[in-house]
């Protein structure tokens, strides 16, 4: 069993930049040394609300990018949708703000040793930690096709520099107001046939990861993919976040999604098992 | 000089803030922002005698100052937690309260002798109130007959140097009542409280929030509750030592518990907030004690209680 990241550090970082983009902010953080050793698929947890909040838990982000500029310059960035009291209390906050964070957590997105071919697909804001994996797959010379989905335009996160990284780039909406209209599933399968894709990394709504990992079992892919489920700490010491898992001895165990994930493995999650522990799960009743 | 040694039972802390069972990992989580050692205790998880699962997610929802959780006691189980968990709490040089929790009378009687020959371990905190149970008849403190057989269970296989600390539910009529009787059935102390029954339903789905339908709700949505839990039952007891716990997030509220009569104070769901909270209650509390002209802990444990006519 894994432990937290050792690399997780709480620091009071500075709100340096907040932007909105569509429906979401951009936010960058004063985070000094920490950010050097961010990796793309790591999350940062975030204190909510100010001092006087009845909002007691961390939020939890994935990591958009981080720059290294030394011991005092790193920053660090987020994505933020906000649609709960506490994400939208974090989006007004502005430059100059001081905030509780801690990362970078969880586990990171496996970066092959060989050139590949990756389809990177992602929902919503989903697509934050998809351009920092995609520099580094291409850095390691990898082709790197993106598909993006969401319900609507304002809700692709797909800025310009982000686009550069990426061969080839491929928006869905399911109304149709930019791209293609359907969900990415509709065009993934088709991508995977005439481009011969190697591997899939995947990040957004569990549902959506579930109809990606089908597709990737059918073509027998290796997909990696950035879960979530209701987190207290994001520290591993509340145990709220848990997901089934089998494991390489073929067990079933309820893991921790903020230090065994969030990426896993697609084809390693229990997907079917929804509000129920599965059978057989390791000190089930 | 202040001291701010804490007593429970025959057990003597350095200081009275704990970890709240189940809110601190296995402490190597934690332990990557604080040395525990400078806790008064670490209370681990309420371990069972075999591995649990645990319940289905989602296991949490956030409400209004508070959090409520239906974790369902998942754990690895006696054998695996006293041959891995226990040497590495060891080797931090901290205090180590042993939570227990059982399905059966039997279940506790069988823990406590697994865990009477261990070393480097404290007290044993014997959880007989976890709300996160299929059958809320299992809830062993929520009768006096029930909450009084674990006690003895475990009183009678322990032997003699371990305090038993008898963690209740405040979800009784009488909280008092239940004190008295595992008092009776050998307890040294008490904690108090566990978390508090609740539900959230999603309005979106139309449908309880959590797989488990009801959780525990922990955070200081709760604190009144605690204070008043610990105020009654020093009233009664006086000379029962208390930890006491629900919702404590700052050294005031800390500060509460004690005059209320706890004689040492953990920190639960504030640490899923912040990883350094029982740190900084701990120096706040300090603060708060000899600003409030106190010489020690001890002297401000239940000063709440004092008659009218003293200052």
């Amino acid at each position: 069993m894994m432990g937290i990241n050792s690399n997780a550090k709480q620091v009071i970082a500075e709100i340096v930049s907040n932007k909105k983009v569509g429906a979401y902010h951009h936010m960058v953080f004063a985070v000094g040394e920490l950010a050097s050793a961010a990796k793309p698929g790591n999350f940062a947890a975030i204190s909510v609300g100010g001092e006087s909040s009845q909002l007691v838990l961390r939020r939890a982000f994935a990591i958009y990018r981080t720059f290294d500029r030394g011991a005092n310059g790193g920053l660090l960035e987020i994505v933020v949708a906000p649609h709960g009291a506490g994400s939208t209390w974090l989006t007004n906050q502005q430059p100059g703000i001081k905030i509780d964070l801690i990362a970078p957590l969880g586990t990171a997105f496996g970066i092959p040793t060989e050139p590949v071919r990756a389809l990177l697909v992602g929902g919503g804001y989903g697509s934050a930690p998809l351009f920092g994996l995609s520099e580094v797959l291409k850095n390691r010379g990898c082709r790197v096709d993106m598909v993006l989905g969401a319900s609507t335009a304002m809700k692709i996160y797909a800025p310009l520099d982000g686009k550069r990284s990426v061969s080839s780039l491929t928006i869905t909406t399911e109304d149709g107001s930019t791209g293609k209209t359907g969900k990415v599933t509709d065009v993934i399968r088709e991508m995977i046939a005439s481009n011969e894709i190697d591997i899939i990394y995947s990040c957004g709504p569990m549902g959506m990861l579930e109809a990606i990992n089908d597709i990737a079992e059918e073509f027998n892919l290796t997909h990696q993919c950035s879960i979530e489920e209701s987190m207290a700490c994001g520290i591993g010491v509340c145990m709220t976040c848990v997901i089934p898992i089998k494991g390489d001895d073929g067990v079933i165990r309820m893991l921790r999604s903020c230090i065994d994930g969030p990426v896993v493995a697609g084809e390693s999650v229990i997907w079917s098992a929804k509000r129920t522990i599965p059978e057989g799960t390791w000190g089930a009743l | 000089m202040f001291n701010f040694q804490a007593t429970l039972g025959e057990a003597e802390f350095d200081n009275p803030i704990f970890t709240a069972s189940g809110c601190a990992g296995s402490g190597k989580e934690l332990s990557q922002f604080f040395e525990l050692s400078q806790l008064g205790a670490v209370v681990t998880k309420s371990i069972m005698l075999k591995a649990r699962s645990g319940r289905a997610t989602p296991r949490m929802a956030e409400t209004p100052s508070g959090m409520l959780n239906s974790i369902g006691l998942q754990g690895p189980g006696i054998d695996s937690f006293l041959e891995n968990d226990i040497p590495w709490l060891r080797d931090q040089g901290v205090r180590i309260v042993v939570s227990i929790a059982g399905e059966s009378v039997e279940d506790y009687a069988v823990l406590a002798r697994k865990l009477r020959a261990i070393p480097g371990i404290s007290a044993l905190e014997v959880n007989i109130s976890c709300p996160n149970v299929e059958n809320r008849g299992q809830v062993f403190a929520c009768h006096p007959e029930t909450a009084r057989a674990a006690i003895q269970a475990v009183r009678r296989n322990i032997g003699g140097g371990l305090p038993i600390i008898a963690k209740l539910t405040p979800d009784v009529t009488s909280i008092v009542e239940i004190a008295e009787e595992v008092v009776a059935a050998g307890a040294d102390a008490l904690a108090l409280i566990n978390t508090v029954l609740g539900m959230v339903i999603d309005t979106n789905t139309m449908r309880p929030k959590l797989a488990g339908k009801t959780g525990g709700l922990s955070g200081p949505a709760i604190r009144p509750i605690a204070v008043r839990a610990v105020y009654q039952v020093h009233a009664a007891m006086p000379h029962v030592k208390i930890l006491g716990m629900g919702g404590v997030t700052s050294g005031r509220d800390a500060f509460e518990l004690i005059l209320a009569g706890a004689s040492a104070v953990s920190v639960g769901t504030a640490s899923f907030g912040n990883p350094m909270a029982a740190m900084q209650i701990k120096d706040e509390l300090r603060t708060e004690l000899i600003a409030h002209g106190f010489d020690s802990l001890r002297e401000a444990v239940g000063y709440a209680h004092r008659s009218e006519g003293n200052i």
